[in-house]
């Protein structure tokens, strides 16, 4: 048990005490990896726990940025906790909606139509003139965190935005860990296992699909609303499908259905990025190669390779 | 009066074209169980492969058969080497491979061909147009490419209903395992199903270079189109498509028309409704 938490404690260790390096430029690419680690814990929720493949997650991500542009005044700050609550509602709001008509559907039928659906958000913000169109629209004025007169924390301030989106991840993976320990989570583990077995045991499947639906779209939206605070802008590229393949692939590569994998697929990919685009402009061919190696020769994504590297490392073991 | 029955021609050669990359996409689904986003790159593979053949040899129609020769090539080429060895694995890793296999087209075809947005001219014997009515005109190209779309749908009903392969490639999509175990090369079968979706998508990309240009990005937006076909008319069925491709053209087109803001949308509320009223798509087989 204490061998199983050191490498997550390490990990954490140098995560809290990063900023302190002063480096602004990887202090602000840090907090971008840990917002896309929130998106991929709540996608992991649908993919990992519950055996529902989502190809539009995008959707709920790009409503909860949305949100806060729109509540945004052009030149004052939007109350940060009613902004908040706001948004999270709201993507809560889409994905029950969109969850009715998805999740009449299964296997194939569900990539697709999660991936439809998610289009017809896009074309919302994209043609119309709600967002601002293709152009997307800025946060001049970052969220305001003051409670009665006391603010806690500035999100002008780079640091401290690491700070919030750092404890706001701790916050979302111990929710889902508490979530998948409880008997909702328990019987989410049981229809991606066996749906028709959970059908006949009495559970109503379709409405625990559809609540872990609802819950993956309201963090979803957290997430979507973090990256707008801490960018000042919001565009329909948040809301593409480029975004929804993006999350799902960090959430495969960290390996789904694993407490710390799509964590370790948002550093792993967004490095990757950061790597390949140093080397070179057409980084797209080398991770869409990698990508294909990928699945072709490691099944089981980067978890697995770490559950054999820590194997090899501590010797033996239980399966972690 | 006439604007209607110009935007219903508009409305049907635009479904007749999602048609033949859609059933490309549908057969691939129903027979080999498998979800390929890469789909849409083949189309705008063809594209491509029309205005760069076409700027070389100097006319699209041998531009067309070479390139419907290539894209058989292409098809067989990655069924072999990468297709092959999904049929086992779950459509998690379907999807993985085949988005990684997107981003790849993408970058060599922003390595070969470049960024730019192309035109392909429309061949000098159908640049014409001809008059509908007294005061309204409709290019010939258009018409001749919706006969084209026709004359496939029609080629592709004689295939699959007439012909020993069709036979074969409907009893696969039914029940794999069974003819295997009568005997047939279902490896074989499933290469040539695919290297035929890939050469269709290829040729409905071609065929429309020269109406739609030759831009990046181009096969992602007929991709997820398609997707909403498949949904719509049911996975495996090629009549499904068919009508699916046809309500999605008239959709499309009219909402162009009559709501230019929501056209985009108005497809995915179809998509909507028919999933409320049949989950499984209209023509979905047993």
């Amino acid at each position: 048990m204490m061998r199983a938490l050191v490498l997550p404690l390490g990990a954490l260790a140098l995560v809290a005490l990063f900023p302190m390096s002063g480096a602004t430029f990887y202090v602000e690419l840090t907090t971008k990896i840990m917002i896309m680690a929130i998106f991929a814990l709540s996608l992991d929720l649908l993919v990992g726990w519950t055996g529902l493949v989502s190809f539009g997650h995008a959707a709920y991500f790009g409503v909860g940025a949305y949100t806060l542009a729109l509540l945004s005044p052009k030149v004052a700050a939007a109350g940060l906790w009613s902004s908040l609550a706001l948004a999270i509602g709201v993507a809560a709001l889409c994905a029950l909606v969109v969850g009715v008509f998805v999740l009449r559907t299964r296997g194939i039928y569900f990539i697709m139509v999660t991936l439809a659906f998610a289009q017809m958000f896009y074309f919302v913000f994209h043609d119309t003139k709600i967002g601002g169109g293709s152009d997307g629209r800025y946060v001049n004025v970052k969220p305001d965190a003051s409670i009665a007169g006391f603010t806690p924390f500035d999100l002008d301030k780079p640091v401290h935005v690491y700070y919030v989106v750092l404890v706001v991840l701790l916050l979302v993976f111990a929710f889902l860990q508490l979530l998948l320990r409880s008997p909702f989570g328990r019987a989410l583990q049981g229809i991606r296992a066996n749906e028709q077995r959970m059908r006949a045991l009495g559970f109503p499947v379709t409405h625990y699909k559809l609540a872990a639906f609802t819950i993956a779209g309201a963090l979803a939206g957290l997430a979507g609303y973090l990256l707008a605070a801490q960018s000042g802008f919001v565009n329909p590229e948040l809301v593409s499908w480029h975004q929804s393949g993006n999350v799902l692939l960090m959430v495969i590569l960290g390996g789904a259905g694993t407490p710390y994998g799509p964590i370790v697929g948002a550093f792993a990919l967004t490095m990757l990025h950061e790597l390949f685009s140093t080397l070179t402009r057409h980084w797209q061919l080398w991770l869409g190669i990698s990508i294909v190696l990928i699945v072709l020769f490691m099944p089981g994504g980067l978890a697995h390779l770490m559950r054999r590297v820590r194997r090899g490392l501590f010797g033996g073991g239980r399966d972690g | 009066m006439d604007i209607v029955a110009i935007q219903l021609l508009n409305a049907v050669q635009y479904g007749l074209l999602l048609f033949l990359v859609a059933s490309g996409l549908t057969l691939i689904f129903g027979i080999m169980g498998i979800i390929n986003l890469a789909h849409g790159s083949f189309y705008m593979l063809g594209a491509y492969m029309a205005f760069t053949l076409s700027s070389l040899t100097g006319s699209l129609a041998v531009a067309m058969v070479l390139g419907v020769v290539l894209s058989v090539v292409i098809g067989l080429v990655l069924e072999w080497t990468l297709f092959s060895h999904l049929y086992k694995r779950d459509h998690l890793e379907q999807v993985l491979l085949t988005y990684g296999l997107i981003l790849i087209f993408e970058e060599l075809r922003s390595l070969i061909v470049g960024n730019d947005v192309h035109g392909v001219p429309v061949p000098a014997l159908f640049g014409g147009s001809i008059a509908l009515v007294d005061t309204m005109t409709y290019p010939v190209y258009r018409l001749v490419m919706s006969g084209v779309c026709l004359a496939i749908a029609a080629g592709m009903y004689v295939l699959i209903q007439r012909t020993r392969l069709g036979m074969t490639i409907r009893a696969g999509a039914s029940n794999r395992e069974m003819v295997g175990v009568l005997g047939v090369n279902v490896n074989l079968v499933f290469r040539i199903v695919f290297a035929l979706g890939v050469a269709l998508a290829a040729f409905a990309g071609m065929l429309a270079a020269p109406v739609s240009s030759v831009y990046p990005g181009m096969g992602q937006q007929v991709l997820i189109i398609c997707f909403v076909v498949v949904v719509i008319g049911g996975i495996g069925s090629v009549w499904g498509a068919l009508v699916a491709s046809l309500l999605i053209g008239l959709v499309d087109t009219f909402g162009k028309v009559l709501v230019p803001e929501y056209a985009g949308v108005a497809v995915y509320l179809l998509m909507a409704a028919i999933l409320l009223w049949r989950p499984e798509g209209l023509f979905r087989r047993g």
